[in-house]
């Protein structure tokens, strides 16, 4: 992109790129995210992988696909232009981390001491 | 980047260089509000993972989902993303056509992907497997319904922004608003690959 875009030491909006953009990079994008979402599907429904892994396998895979998208739809790396769009990026994977782990962690341990359904009748009797 | 390197060999702190541009301010900015809404994702996520199973007697996911459909929702949510990328590119050269054509793609997907969560949900609400069923149908259909919000609301702001193009040109406060949509637009398919892995791929059979 042009010189004057550049000065003062720009950060790097998110999806934008510098030398204006390529449509190959958005096919190489497509193309891995086609492959990802396609693995997913057959992981789901296979009985060639252990079924124990299967939550594992779909979630790799899963992320996996959201690195491809923002990789090559967002444009978004550790470069020093977008430090700015990195952190929050890294901040906002921190806060979902603990919102979906600690829910997840919090609610299975008061699932497992919560007292079984038919003792609780029996009490209320 | 010779710039760049400058000042950093001549001390200059990029506070010293004055207010970065309102394009980058925008996207940025843009960047954290899509950064916190799919925080408030994820809560509806650990809401959904911890209440898939309360269903109440009622149905559950692997009586009431259709993994054929919802590959084809995928494939046309994704391929519209790659649209999207490419209506990005159109506009980033200032080139309407294409705008319109990519922007036109984009749409169309967008609304088949739509119809077919319009068409589930009818079903599902027809069979009796409505959002007041069970705990498990509440927290699905308040997941998976703010997802089709968004796209609905995505739709509207492109049809909105391709008016814009057509009445006001390339000037830069609507290079700005084009790439918050297409950025918007991006981020609803980051969610959806949570959406079909979670709640679609996920149910045991």
């Amino acid at each position: 992109m042009s010189a004057n875009e550049a000065t003062n030491g720009d950060d790097k909006a998110p999806g934008v790129e510098r030398d204006g953009g390529d449509w190959r990079r958005y096919l190489i994008g497509f193309v891995l995210a086609v492959l990802l979402t396609l693995s997913s599907f057959w992981a789901a429904q296979t009985h060639m992988v252990w079924a124990p892994s299967v939550p594992v396998l779909l979630g790799v895979l899963a992320i996996a696909q959201m690195g491809v998208h923002l990789v090559f739809f967002f444009h978004i790396s550790s470069a020093p232009d977008q430090t700015n769009n990195f952190l929050a990026l890294a901040f906002g994977l921190l806060v979902v981390g603990l919102v979906v782990f600690g829910s997840l962690w919090i609610m299975t341990n008061l699932n497992a001491n919560m007292m079984p359904m038919g003792r609780l009748m029996q009490m209320q009797r | 980047m010779t710039e760049a390197t400058q000042d950093l060999a001549g001390g200059v702190s990029p506070s010293e260089l004055g207010p970065a541009s309102p394009r980058v301010v925008a996207g940025f900015g843009f960047w954290l509000f899509l950064l916190s809404d799919i925080v408030m994702f994820s809560a509806f996520f650990a809401a959904y993972t911890v209440l898939s199973g309360a269903t109440a007697g009622g149905a559950d996911g692997a009586q009431l989902f259709h993994r054929d459909r919802v590959l084809i929702e995928t494939g046309c949510l994704l391929t519209s993303s790659f649209t999207c990328g490419l209506l990005s590119l159109a506009f980033e050269r200032r080139d309407a056509v294409w705008t319109y054509l990519w922007g036109a793609a984009t749409f169309s997907l967008g609304v088949a992907f739509l119809s077919i969560e319009v068409i589930e949900f009818t079903g599902m609400i027809s069979q009796g497997a409505g959002p007041s069923r069970s705990a498990f149908l509440s927290a699905f259909f308040t997941l998976v319904g703010a997802h089709g919000a968004h796209v609905g609301l995505g739709l509207i702001w492109l049809v909105v922004m391709m008016a814009q193009v057509a009445t006001l040109g390339f000037p830069p406060m609507v290079m700005r608003r084009l790439l918050c949509c297409s950025l918007f637009w991006h981020a609803l398919d980051i969610v959806w690959i949570g959406v079909f892995t979670v709640v679609y791929l996920g149910v045991r059979r």
